[in-house]
């Protein structure tokens, strides 16, 4: 079961919503459209759904063209991120609705449903109603519904945004083992960049209406093809600066630069925007090769094990994260160190054209 | 592009087609025939432009009737609005007096139009009536049959009776949408209550109220069996709104080609009124 | 009413005294309590979170506090004055709630306005209260659009801004105020408001479920569950020291492993082999477990057998699940450390290997 967007458009009322956008999925992927609230990752779920029309272009699903075709003429199932359940009806009966609509038999319901409950921790509340449920518990039950029939095409529409921190961490774990045996096509839209790295699997970064870059997640998240990918696809923000390479020297400014090593040896002379993840710049020196930066502290954030600290750093915005406990005053002038054998390089186009030694 | 051409769904609105037809499109196209023309009986009928259009609007009996029309129409908006408001506010949001207080109100509602009129016919005659014959025991001179002024009020009041419910429960449902957290966030602001109203409860309620002044302002408009069956239109033609008046010309004196007319300029002014009247808070919805 | 001034004073210290809340007129059983019985003492200008899951009576709390919601029982003091009975706007407080509200029809501006006008500030002293405000927020360029064409965190700036603006605020309560801002957004306004507190000195009451915000915010985590308070620590605190094993594991992410173990002559045996720990049981008997943070399980020659059932790329690091016996362990690995192929030896390190019995740290009594 493959789904394939052909040179997919929408637009409404003159302006584009999506721009052009060629994709496969395969079958029994598992894929994770990545981006911001107004990105269009929900505007791609419903035409990949059914539920809209593109404007132009085509849906394969398995070899077959399915654009126009109804959303109940196909095997879909969603999972919103608002809980929606039957109120009226007890959590068996929510989870056992579409097997009862597709006329399956008794036992093999019950057996379904008490399988699917099973593997979402839910069994012991089949006889309650949704409203006696916690947020955590209904939006078990609605995935529950949606993952009960063999559907061809999953779409999860951030569906853990509402739950609890916790409960988000367990259900992360848990999602990618239940189509683990499936021939299905998964689509999970979030917002947040770790969810897509943990989820595992395929993803799709999408900005404003375009799929910037689609690939095995971690891939992305270490060998970004663009800058804009790599900014989706950072969370917390990734530090940026321009840089010029003359000969075998990058520099920031005339105090701050470096010998080139390893593959940006092979860059030719120019400007390139460099960008570094914020782990890769600590308040402790790493190695030699680590450059200096003089920072002014904006504010440090000190969770228990580890440091965010907001600086100010050739005359931008940049994150440090590390471990342990690092206080730091507002105002303060520090030295922080730059591993820049693990940033990216990108071009004028804002393409890459050097990524970090160890693919980092 | 490969999008199936099903036919049948032809079948589907056939019914609806129909209706609509047979219910709307042929009467007013029949109207539409009669005002432009004359008749003398035998089914004879000659072309007479837009003669009856201008009679009529030249007649001081349709002046008289469409301003007291406009007159009613506005004295129990001005009325129905602000209470209806008053009255959501000061209903419960949670608890057991909600489904008390909204069966109350939704009971006028439910009573047939003809009943409303001849129960307040009957509540308000001023000899027998537990109305009439009380404001007569209590010194006033109260006699809605004969006099104009006691006609007019018993006519609003009725009227107010029976609609303002709608108003209420529109409002109400408007004002239980808005969360908790409003309320709570403008406490702490410390907005009076007046702020509160104006800055959240009004503009939350905005939508709705929209809809129940159109409605109202249409059905006034059309308004016909209570005040036929309370006061027939007197006394004299006091009461005498549009709509009677139209009955009167069409039915009574089977002047066809002007109440054609006065037909057609009726259902003009109420779809231009509240065309206007939407677009108007449309746009300010926009902004 | 004039309810200006009623009680006067600036940025409070804020005790509760024996508090406890039920929704329920006359509750009975420990479950019908949203709130059980407490006490805490804030200081004057400190940043502190409330952190648990839903429905552990943290957002009751901050009710309590704020005034929305009159207790059961106990007290509520500002400065030692009681103030259990004062109405929100008597208190002087200010609160952020999880969906941002603003007032649609006015101007940003005026939102901003809003709580000074109300309280009959003269018209010039607004004006320049709120440019004040908006530049620190970054509002300045937005005052004179409508509040209702903002996006969601322009809103919450507006809310959050309606509270900065008043200069007799005792706190500023925020009730979950980043549930509905992206990740990006999500992260400067975070590292916003710390900058505002250390500007400021504002005391800030946040309530959340999410421990990174409540672990970046705060300088004193108040961490509950069941409608009880479970630990009350500094961040590093509850990251090293948890009190309980609700606290390990709600702290840190993946949180705190927690273990059955067998205690056999003093000696805690798991995975067949005997750990080292840095508390001692005390010949307590109940339920024994050792909780070990993922931060502190190594790869080794000799150690815990175990076997790797998954690695997850979280970027910076992996997460390894690893089985032993049946039971799951939790261990972070940096990316720069290899990992040995299916079955390993794990170490823990015992400076942070701790005994808890029947939840609780072994050798010191809970909060109660």
């Amino acid at each position: 079961m493959s789904l394939e967007l052909k040179q997919v458009v929408k637009r409404v009322d003159g302006q584009t919503h999506i721009h052009p956008v060629d994709l496969v999925l395969e079958p029994g992927s598992f894929n994770t459209l990545l981006g911001t609230t107004l990105a269009g990752k929900t505007t791609l779920m419903q035409i990949m759904a059914g539920l809209e029309k593109p404007t132009s272009g085509e849906i394969w699903f398995n070899g077959r063209n399915v654009t126009g075709v109804a959303v109940q003429k196909r095997n879909v199932s969603m999972v919103h991120q608002l809980f929606i359940n039957y109120p009226m009806m007890n959590v068996f009966d929510n989870i056992a609705s579409p097997l009862k609509i597709g006329g399956y038999s008794a036992t093999d319901i019950k057996k379904r449903v008490g399988e699917m409950a099973e593997l979402l921790h839910i069994s012991d509340l089949l006889d309650r109603r949704p409203s006696e449920l916690s947020g955590g518990q209904q939006q078990r039950t609605a995935m529950a519904r949606a993952l009960v029939k063999q559907s061809d095409l999953i779409l999860l529409d951030e569906p853990l945004a509402n739950l609890d921190f916790k409960l988000r961490e367990d259900l992360r774990d848990q999602l990618p083992r239940l189509f683990a045996r499936r021939e299905c096509v998964v689509v999970y839209a979030t917002t947040e960049p770790v969810e897509a790295l943990l989820l595992g699997g395929k993803t799709v970064a999408v900005h404003e209406g375009k799929v910037v870059q689609f690939g095995v997640s971690s891939q992305i998240y270490h060998q970004p093809g663009s800058l804009i990918s790599a900014r989706v696809f950072s969370e917390p923000p990734i530090n940026t600066t321009t840089v010029v390479k003359t000969g075998n020297k990058i520099a920031i400014n005339e105090t701050v630069h470096w010998a080139c090593q390893g593959s940006t040896k092979q860059l030719p002379d120019g400007k390139y925007t460099l960008a570094i993840r914020p782990h890769h710049v600590t308040p402790v020196r790493p190695h030699k090769t680590a450059i200096t930066i003089d920072a002014i502290v904006e504010v440090a954030e000190l969770s228990g094990s580890e440091s965010i600290i907001h600086f100010e750093a050739f005359g931008q915005s940049w994150v440090s994260q590390s471990h342990g406990v690092h206080p730091f005053a507002n105002g303060e002038k520090a030295k922080l160190f730059a591993d820049v054998s693990k940033a990216f390089y990108f071009d004028a186009e804002g393409q890459i054209a050097c990524s970090a030694d160890g693919g980092i | 592009m490969n999008k199936p051409v099903n036919q049948k769904a032809w079948l589907f609105v056939m019914p609806v087609l129909v209706l609509v037809a047979f219910n709307a499109i042929v009467p007013l196209m029949t109207v539409v025939n009669y005002s432009v023309q004359e008749t003398f009986g035998n089914n004879v009928f000659l072309w007479s432009g837009l003669m009856w259009f201008e009679e009529l609007l030249r007649s001081d009996r349709f002046q008289d009737a469409f301003v007291r029309q406009l007159y009613f129409t506005f004295t129990i908006l001005a009325i129905q609005i602000p209470l209806g408001i008053i009255i959501a506010l000061a209903m419960p949001r949670k608890g057991a007096w909600v489904s008390v207080c909204l069966v109350l109100m939704a009971l006028p509602l439910l009573i047939p139009w003809n009943v409303v009129g001849a129960m307040w016919n009957i509540f308000a005659l001023p000899e027998i009536g537990l109305l009439g014959k009380t404001l007569n025991n209590m010194g006033f001179d109260y006699n809605y049959t004969r006099q104009a002024g006691a006609a007019w009020a018993t006519l609003i009041v009725m009227d107010v009776w029976h609609w303002t419910s709608l108003v209420v429960l529109l409002c109400y449902a408007g004002l239980t949408s808005i969360p908790d957290a409003f309320y709570q966030a403008a406490r702490i602001d410390g907005a009076s209550s007046w702020a509160i109203f104006r800055y959240i409860q009004l503009p939350k309620m905005k939508r709705v109220l929209t809809i129940a002044v159109l409605l109202r302002f249409m059905d006034s408009f059309n308004i016909y069996t209570e005040p036929l069956v309370l006061t027939g239109g007197g006394p004299g033609n006091s009461t005498t709104l549009l709509s009677i008046d139209l009955a009167k010309k069409a039915l009574g004196e089977f002047d066809l080609g002007p109440a054609g007319a006065m037909s057609l300029i009726y259902f003009l002014v109420i779809l231009l009124a509240s065309w206007i009247f939407y677009t108007l808070m449309m746009k300010n919805e926009e902004q | 009413m004039p309810v200006q001034q009623t009680v006067a004073f600036e940025m409070a210290k804020i005790t509760l005294s024996g508090l406890a809340h039920s929704y329920l007129p006359s509750p009975v059983k420990p479950q019908d309590w949203a709130l059980k019985r407490l006490d805490i003492e804030w200081q004057n200008g400190g940043a502190y979170a409330l952190l648990g899951p839903s429905g552990c009576g943290k957002t009751t709390l901050l009710n309590v506090i704020s005034g929305l919601l009159t207790p059961s029982q106990g007290k509520v003091l500002f400065d030692d004055k009681d103030v259990t009975v004062l109405q929100p706007d008597q208190r002087h407080i200010a609160q952020v709630f999880q969906f941002p509200v603003v007032y649609d029809t006015m101007t940003v501006f005026d939102n901003l306005a809003f709580p000074l006008r109300n309280r009959g500030l003269p018209e010039d002293q607004v004006k320049t209260r709120v440019h004040t405000i908006a530049e620190m927020i970054d509002l300045t360029s937005m005052l004179k659009k409508r509040a209702s064409g903002l996006s969601a965190d322009g809103k919450q700036k507006i809310s959050l801004g309606r509270g900065l603006v008043r200069e007799d605020v005792n706190a500023i309560l925020f009730d979950e105020p980043l549930t509905v801002i992206d990740p990006h957004l999500k992260f400067l306004l975070r590292a916003k408001l710390k900058e505002l507190h250390q500007r400021f000195n504002n005391t800030m009451i946040y309530v959340t479920h999410d421990q990174t915000e409540a672990l970046t915010f705060a300088d004193q985590v108040v961490v509950m569950n069941m409608g009880e308070i479970v630990q009350i620590g500094t961040p590093v605190e509850l990251f090293e020291k948890p009190q309980h094993t609700f606290v390990g594991h709600f702290i840190g992410s993946p949180g705190m492993n927690v273990l059955p173990c067998d205690i056999d002559n003093g000696a805690v045996m798991f995975g067949g082999r005997k750990l080292a720990t840095t508390n001692k049981i005390t010949g307590q008997s109940g339920k024994t477990e050792i909780g070990i943070r993922p931060e502190f399980i190594k790869f080794t020659k000799t150690g815990i057998a175990a076997k790797i059932i998954k690695v997850a790329d979280a970027g910076r690091f992996n997460i390894v699940q690893a089985d032993c016996h049946g039971t799951r362990i939790n261990l972070l690995a940096m990316k720069s450390e290899s990992i040995p192929s299916e079955n390993v030896k794990l170490s823990f390190d015992p400076k942070n290997t701790r005994i808890y019995v029947d939840g609780w740290l072994a050798g010191e009594r809970g909060l109660q």
